[in-house]
């Protein structure tokens, strides 16, 4: 190759519509290592940054990708004549319950949202954000959920210990001692023993915030 | 008293219970819980009036609630040990309210085709730059037609194998997978050869319908008539590129 190869890789990004690996770049290359792939790739990146481009080189879904900025979001759509592409807050909650619980069982998730989820699955299944995974060897074998590639091409991801943390540990020790300390609460002021809302709601945010 | 009732979508109960406990301004760990369901049952009252079909969940919820009232206004049977029964919704609502904030932090992402945009291939596009020209994607009767028809022409033969040999799908898969990468894409007869069983076949048969189930590999047929061809849709390190 006598092109320079972050031209070369630039061409690579500039031509292809799905983001491409650092494996993938190395194959369509002769005897390029992986490291001055990645060093390339992370040159390309600061150009684009330094230069404020409309674009961005990104990293998702295990590869890279020119992705627009988001402030041309409007023109483009303008470009598009199309209107965003929009989930309901119910599809996103449900997605989110996958994502962090994956593999995932419908009657789990259904349990987290305390309703039926059957059509959201069926929505998200179509608009390829999950997919099936198998069955689990249990009675009725039921299916396994997960996310895909586009879901975390879709939402940003450069793979899923991306996603924001649970700060499951630390918050759920938090809310056993909110629930102990709400119960000691409880106890205390029990002698009235009444369900009246409004002193209800001052006594606690009284005593329970800290 | 007159409550005043805002007709919102109430995607499930807790969705409903939860925008009620914000509504009444209540800490999530010491609901009023007498109040709280009055309201949500005025609330069911309200959707039934306007023949809006409650659904199962939101009965459950409500028995729920109703004998949670009842236990807490039996005192003298609570036994230290045991806990706030109040727990019981609080907390499946606390599991709730946290998907929720996930919910909403996604949909604060940049997202595709909303906030950002990338490349697109037109299909026609695709069609001209994929070298084989259109090509039909092949259903589960056609392989299964393609897999007999290999069968037939196996099972004239003489077989005096005496040998027990076996074989898993495992094996089968990679053998699949190498000589797809090996070549690109493959004919479909070609997987098959004249010294294997049928009952190599078979395994052989059922390997490629799992790697097609699970999108490692495409089956086409150019037209109906046409010999199957099979085609990777991984890259190189065995990942599946498709989804």
């Amino acid at each position: 190759m006598d092109k320079p190869l972050k031209l070369i890789i630039e061409a690579f990004l500039f031509a292809s519509d799905r983001p491409i690996t650092l494996r993938e770049i190395q194959s369509w290359l002769l005897g390029e290592t992986p490291s001055s792939i990645a060093l390339a790739l992370k040159e390309l990146q600061a150009e684009y940054d330094s230069l404020q481009r409309s674009f961005v080189l990104k990293e998702v879904a295990g590869g890279y990708q020119l992705r627009t900025q988001s402030v041309y979001a409007p023109y483009i759509l303008r470009m598009l004549k199309t209107s965003p592409t929009r989930l309901s807050r119910a599809a996103l909650e449900t997605l989110a319950i996958i994502a962090y619980r994956q593999p995932a069982l419908r009657h789990e998730i259904e349990r987290l949202r305390g309703v039926d989820i059957g059509g959201i699955l069926k929505t998200l299944l179509e608009k390829d954000l999950i997919r099936i995974m198998g069955r689990k060897s249990l009675p009725g074998r039921p299916l396994i959920y997960g996310t895909t590639r586009k879901f975390l091409e879709v939402f940003d991801l450069k793979d899923l210990d991306s996603l924001p943390k649970l700060r499951e540990i630390r918050e759920l020790g938090v809310e056993q001692e909110q629930l102990a300390q709400a119960r000691d609460e409880r106890q205390k002021i029990e002698t009235s023993g009444k369900e009246n809302a409004a002193s209800d709601e001052n006594e606690a945010s009284g005593e329970t915030s800290t | 008293m007159d409550y005043e009732v805002k007709l919102e979508i109430f995607e499930g109960p807790l969705d409903l219970l939860l925008h009620l406990i914000q509504k009444n301004e209540v800490d999530i760990f010491d609901i009023p819980i007498a109040t709280i369901t009055d309201q949500y049952l005025e609330y069911l009252d309200v959707m039934q009036a306007l023949n809006i079909n409650v659904a199962g969940d939101f009965l459950v919820m409500a028995a729920t609630m109703i004998y949670i009232k009842s236990k807490m206004l039996l005192p003298d049977l609570k036994d230290e040990e045991e806990e706030d029964p109040r727990f019981e919704i609080t907390r499946p609502l606390m599991e709730y309210m946290k998907f929720k904030e996930i919910a909403g932090d996604f949909s604060e992402r940049e997202l595709l085709n909303r906030d950002v945009f990338v490349r697109q291939i037109q299909p026609y596009l695709r069609e001209q730059l994929a070298d084989e020209g259109s090509q039909l994607d092949v259903n589960l009767f056609q392989l299964m037609d393609a897999f007999r028809r290999i069968v037939d022409q196996k099972l004239p033969g003489v077989q005096l194998k005496l040998q027990l040999q076996k074989w898993s799908v495992k094996e089968k898969t990679e053998f699949i997978i190498a000589h797809l990468k090996q070549k690109g894409s493959i004919f479909f007869h070609e997987l098959f050869s004249e010294d294997q069983t049928v009952s190599e076949f078979i395994v052989t048969f059922l390997a490629l319908l799992e790697l097609i189930h699970v999108g490692l590999v495409k089956a086409l047929q150019r037209t109906a008539e046409s010999e199957i061809r099979l085609a990777p849709s991984f890259d190189e390190n065995g990942e599946n590129n498709n989804g």
